[in-house]
């Protein structure tokens, strides 16, 4: 077991792991941003940069800084590391630069875009972008192309975090797609127009942490926050047949896997799930998801408050006002 | 037992005096307030022959603008309808084909656009919430009604005229700030 400072609270944890599993292990704020990295997904992370942190301290045995910053992805510990998140400015700065670089050919044109609400880069931009733009040169345009009969690509929102290849490539028999050419002209391909018709495919959509690859059969059917998530499960003879259902009212606008905090799904699930199953007669619904109250999803959906809790005490004062 | 409220008084039952008893001065000082009432200022207008002065921010009915080219603003994002307090907005999104490019700015729009008036309480939150300039509310006031659905106002009512004599000028609702950021046509929200 290795012990590991991250932003001064001190964790023990299995060697190999990496820096950001330790902190995901803690949780809160000092969980970096991660744009690339998918626990599920072999050989993600190290693309994105915005999980950068500071190593104050390299091991204790070697109590030199790492010379730059890491990403955190990527780097596993070392016994009596000392790492800096929040804490850091630098980390913060650096961040700054990751998502301005990121948001340098990105349309943000969320007022269309299906992810906007539940959007990685929308929580980073908001979080680390800046008010306007340094740039005044035209943003690299892409026609908007379908995968297969069930996926949209609009190529202007991908970051390039190779995770929907790597899922390709991991969960179905065939890899259909990959990436063509290099930095910024950088595409992704279906090997010239190959329909994508894996049963896992859909899970391209989950993965991507942006609207670059969205469900076509949920295209600009409601915005998440209209809808209700809720935990549902059904024999299949695929996977596991655990999803999220997204519901309005009675009717089933689209099925998800079940993310995590952390936005990663923690089942793959199939097409036929996916993209069939639309009927609230396929479904046994649980209950619904937690939302995490700061979210947009959360808005406009009623909670009982327990009596007598404080939601926002007022300064200098510890009774509740009235 | 403790007063029910701060305002409540001990009623005195004083005998009346000789003056009191005869009521005439109390009623002739009672018209003389009613005299004085009719040489003041009146707070009243005769509408609808005269109307108030409205100020150019007024909250009024809502206008779905267009833009200058005569397309829809309005991509169906739904900031308004989560801004709104009131709940009164829905919309159902659909999306552009190729050929309606005149007609809608964005690839998405809204095929049903509706707010209910009733419901509505003119905070002007949709108006702050809205990303593309779509929605303002206007001087125009919404008229009264016998039958509840007519309070539904839809795409029909709620849209903009093509006509340019009957455009709807909102450059006075708009702070200095964002018509200065309006002027710089490097930015593509401010394109055409
Ligand atoms: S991918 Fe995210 S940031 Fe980009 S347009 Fe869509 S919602 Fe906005
Ligand atoms: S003015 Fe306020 S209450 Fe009325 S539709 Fe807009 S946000 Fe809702
Ligand atoms: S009026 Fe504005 S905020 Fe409302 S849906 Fe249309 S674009 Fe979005
Ligand atoms: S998540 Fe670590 S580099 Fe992208």
């Amino acid at each position: 077991m290795f012990k590991i400072t991250i932003d001064n609270i001190l964790i023990e944890v299995e060697e190999g792991t990496t820096i950001l599993q330790a902190a995901r292990m803690i949780g809160g704020k000092v969980v970096p941003p991660a744009m690339c990295y998918y626990t599920g997904l072999k050989g993600s992370g190290g693309k994105c940069r915005s999980c950068l942190v500071k190593v104050a301290k390299g091991s204790a045995k070697d109590p030199r800084p790492m010379p730059k910053l890491v990403a955190s992805c990527s780097t596993p510990v070392q016994d009596g590391m000392v790492v800096e998140n929040t804490t850091s400015a630098e980390v913060q700065e650096a961040r700054k630069g990751v998502v301005e670089f990121l948001l340098i050919n990105h349309p943000l044109d969320c007022p269309v875009c299906d992810q906007a609400g539940e959007c990685d880069l929308q929580d980073l931009s908001y979080g680390f972008g800046m008010e306007e733009t340094n740039t005044r040169e035209p943003r690299r345009e892409y026609p908007v192309v379908d995968i297969g009969p069930l996926i949209k690509l609009h190529m202007n929102r991908c970051i390039h975090c190779y995770r929907c290849v790597l899922a390709a490539e991991q969960l179905t028999k065939k890899r259909a797609h990959g990436m063509l050419y290099r930095g910024d002209t950088m595409e992704i391909s279906t090997f010239i127009q190959t329909a994508i018709d894996n049963d896992f495919s859909g899970n391209m959509i989950d993965v991507c942490p942006v609207g670059a690859l969205t469900d076509k059969t949920f295209r600009f059917k409601s915005r998440v926050w209209f809808l209700n998530p809720m935990n549902a499960h059904r024999e299949c003879s695929k996977c596991s047949g655990k999803v999220t259902a997204w519901m309005f009212g009675n009717e089933i606008y689209r099925i998800t896997g079940r993310k995590d905090q952390f936005g990663e799904v923690e089942e793959f699930i199939c097409n036929e799930c996916r993209f069939e199953k639309k009927d609230i007669n396929d479904w046994v619904i649980d209950g619904p998801r937690k939302i995490k109250r700061q979210s947009v999803i959360s808005s406009n959906h009623y909670e009982e408050l327990k009596k007598g809790s404080i939601i926002h005490p007022i300064e200098g004062t510890t009774e509740p006002q009235e | 037992m403790a007063a029910l409220t701060k305002r409540s008084k001990v009623v005195s039952n004083k005998k009346m005096s000789f003056w009191e008893k005869i009521y005439l001065p109390a009623i002739l000082g009672g018209m003389w307030i009613t005299l004085g009432h009719l040489f003041t200022r009146k707070t009243t207008v005769r509408y609808p022959e005269v109307t108030r002065e409205f100020s150019e921010i007024y909250r009024g009915k809502h206008v779905l603008k267009r833009d200058d080219e005569g397309r829809e603003r309005c991509t169906a994002c739904g900031l308004c309808a989560v801004a709104c307090p009131a709940e009164a907005i829905t919309m159902i999104a659909a999306e552009r084909k190729p050929g309606e490019e005149n007609l809608y700015r964005e690839e998405k729009y809204a095929s049903t656009y509706e707010i209910n008036m009733l419901r509505c309480i003119f905070c002007g939150l949709c108006e702050e919430a809205c990303p593309k300039e779509a929605i303002f509310l206007t001087k125009e006031i919404v008229k009264a009604g016998y039958e509840r659905d007519t309070f539904v106002y839809g795409k029909d009512v709620l849209l903009e005229p093509l006509d340019p004599l009957k455009r709807i000028d909102v450059s006075k609702r708009q702070t200095p700030e964002v018509l200065e950021f309006k002027k710089d046509k490097n930015q593509r929200h401010n394109v055409q």
